[in-house]
């Protein structure tokens, strides 16, 4: 059984639509990350999985039950965005009352705080947390219960990189248990190979669902190749690429930049290494996952329509 | 339900507001008990019918604002911090966390009143040299109407909560909801009543908004039945129109309707 269908949800708010026309499917420890710009529909999209905002059309099934049901909901957990849980009480209270509302004993939630790495400030104030530390309470609350789906609203923001690190390291575990995992961020470069399938969302439209490698083939964005010559040398190696019209770029008189495609590269290399001694240096750069990721969250949803079809 | 009571409480025990009302409770109880013989010296009427309705008359304004400062936060903070959503994502029903803030609300509040009438009842005793001749009665009677009285404003305090959302919003709300219901209100029924001079309005009419009034009917619950009726003989003739059942119901009525608008807002929130 799926750990989630989601199939042809609409959300309209008033006249605006917040979630266009979205399907997904997420498999039993699949571990998704959620893209998209502030405001694209990513919010929208978890809250309508938790069954906190009902769909205008289409239906979600969790687990094979109506999101927000009672089954849904114990099987089922969530890390907020910027969630600031009450300052007075300690992570301890915070985290054992969290237990309690899972049936889940005290231990296991000393045990969870142990494991995000908070166990030395569990019997402080959550007012004097630093945001890491309470975005640590998220998760822990999160693991709670051995969920099979977690839906993660931007939880790296806020991280430092070690923590981010410890953080995916968590997520795996989870997904090993079984557990699918979604993860929603504004950043392809915080999730990157992190995660098996990427979907973006832009205004609302899913434009893309794939592993990294697809969407870096299907995007075929141009690779830079920068070549370094003597300055005697260096017109008569971008002459030679005249024929082949590809852009390009001179920079201080001594390097030349080519933007080709994938497959023109092994080509373009052989022809740079017939001029033996004369180049000094080359230097290789694939699209960044930046670019590859404003390449397909500010392409149009009516191109993606036809992507997601086939 | 209390699992979100035990939590509510943790919470009320660090609240600086709840210590400060319990305190003002207390003294103000411990003051009036000491004070209130003074305009009829040491004779015949029961010390401690005397301190009940100076309490009394206190309480009106002060249960309703200790009541409202304590709901007005509870689901607007809680969507402000985004905890809202997070808690409805758990096994859990949106009048079982509603219940669960009232509840732990509720045993702050009877903490808060029943310190303060303990203390005037131990005092009232050893003023008297003994429990002999004092009627506890009027005591035991403020303490339930006031938790009724409290209650309702709990239940006014979270509807406002999820109206408006915002904390800070709901502060504002909730002390002109204040205001209306324990100053304004009465102010208006005495314009009105003094410009009819005693027509159909005042007789027919006036009596059943006084105490469609949960402050009002809590002000009339507490009257001296006997004794000392001349001291406020304008409002408990009116009072006796509707009689005590009128003012009970209104009494009673109010913390369950306003709970139940208040649960009925809380459905529908989108968080």
């Amino acid at each position: 059984m799926s750990a989630l269908v989601i199939k042809n949800v609409t959300k309209r708010y008033n006249e605006v639509k917040s979630v266009v026309d979205v399907s997904l499917n997420i498999e039993p420890g699949e571990r998704i990350a959620l893209l998209g710009h502030n405001g694209a529909g990513k919010t929208t999209l978890i809250k309508m999985i938790l069954g906190l905002v009902k769909p205008t059309s289409g239906s979600i099934e969790v687990l094979g039950v109506a999101p927000g049901s009672k089954k849904a909901r114990l099987l089922t957990s969530y890390l907020p965005e910027n969630v600031a849980f009450h300052g007075s009480l300690t992570g301890r209270e915070q985290m054992r009352h969290f237990a309690a509302l899972k049936s889940q004993n005290t231990k296991k939630a000393d045990e969870l705080l142990e494991k995000v790495g908070l166990s030395h400030a569990m019997n402080r104030k959550i007012a004097t947390y630093s945001k890491g530390m309470r975005q640590r309470i998220g998760l822990a609350q999160a693991l709670l219960g051995k969920p099979k789906l977690a839906l993660l609203d931007e939880p790296t923001s806020g991280l430092d990189p070690i923590s981010r690190h410890e953080f995916y390291d968590i997520v795996k575990d989870l997904s090993n248990n079984g557990t699918a995992v979604i993860i929603s961020s504004h950043a392809l470069t915080e999730v990157e190979t992190k995660t098996d399938r990427i979907a973006i969302l832009s205004q609302g439209n899913l434009v893309a669902n794939e592993s990294l490698e697809v969407l870096r083939k299907s995007a075929s964005l141009p690779i830079l190749i920068k070549i370094k010559a003597s300055d005697k040398k260096i017109n008569e190696v971008a002459n030679s690429f005249e024929n082949k019209k590809l852009n390009s770029n001179r920079v201080n008189g001594q390097t030349l930049e080519l933007f080709c495609k994938q497959n023109q590269k092994i080509d373009i290399l052989g022809q740079i290494s017939a001029f033996g001694n004369a180049i000094k240096d080359i230097d290789i750069t694939p699209p960044s996952l930046e670019e590859l990721y404003r390449y397909y969250s500010t392409s149009k949803p009516k191109d993606s329509a036809s992507l997601e079809e086939k | 339900m209390f699992t979100i009571a035990k939590i509510e409480i943790l919470i009320a025990r660090r609240n600086m507001w709840v210590t400060v009302s319990v305190v003002l409770m207390a003294l103000f109880s411990v003051v009036l008990t000491l004070t209130g013989g003074a305009p009829t010296g040491t004779l015949g009427v029961d010390p401690l019918i005397i301190a009940t309705s100076s309490i009394t008359t206190l309480s009106v304004y002060f249960i309703p604002l200790v009541a409202l400062l304590l709901a007005f936060d509870a689901i607007s903070g809680e969507i402000e911090r985004g905890t809202l959503a997070l808690s409805l994502t758990y096994p859990l029903s949106r009048a079982q966390i509603l219940l669960g803030k009232f509840i732990a609300h509720f045993l702050v509040l009877a903490f808060a009143i029943g310190v303060g009438l303990l203390l005037s009842g131990t005092l009232a005793v050893i003023k008297n040299g003994g429990a002999t001749g004092l009627s506890f009665t009027p005591l035991l009677w403020l303490f339930f109407t006031s938790l009724m009285l409290g209650a309702t404003f709990l239940g006014l305090g979270y509807l406002i909560s999820a109206l408006v959302r915002q904390p800070s919003a709901a502060s504002g709300l909730a002390i002109v909801v204040w205001l209306v219901f324990v100053v304004l209100y009465d102010i208006i029924l005495l314009g009105a009543l003094v410009g009819d001079k005693g027509g159909f309005f005042s007789d027919n009419i006036f009596p059943f908004l006084l105490v469609a009034n949960p402050s009002d009917a809590f002000r009339l619950l507490n009257m001296p039945e006997m004794g000392s009726k001349e001291l406020t003989s304008g409002i408990s003739a009116a009072g006796d129109i509707s009689g005590r059942l009128g003012q009970l119901i209104s009494l009673f009525l109010w913390p369950i309707l306003a709970l139940f608008l208040a649960w009925l807002k809380l459905k529908r929130i989108e968080s």
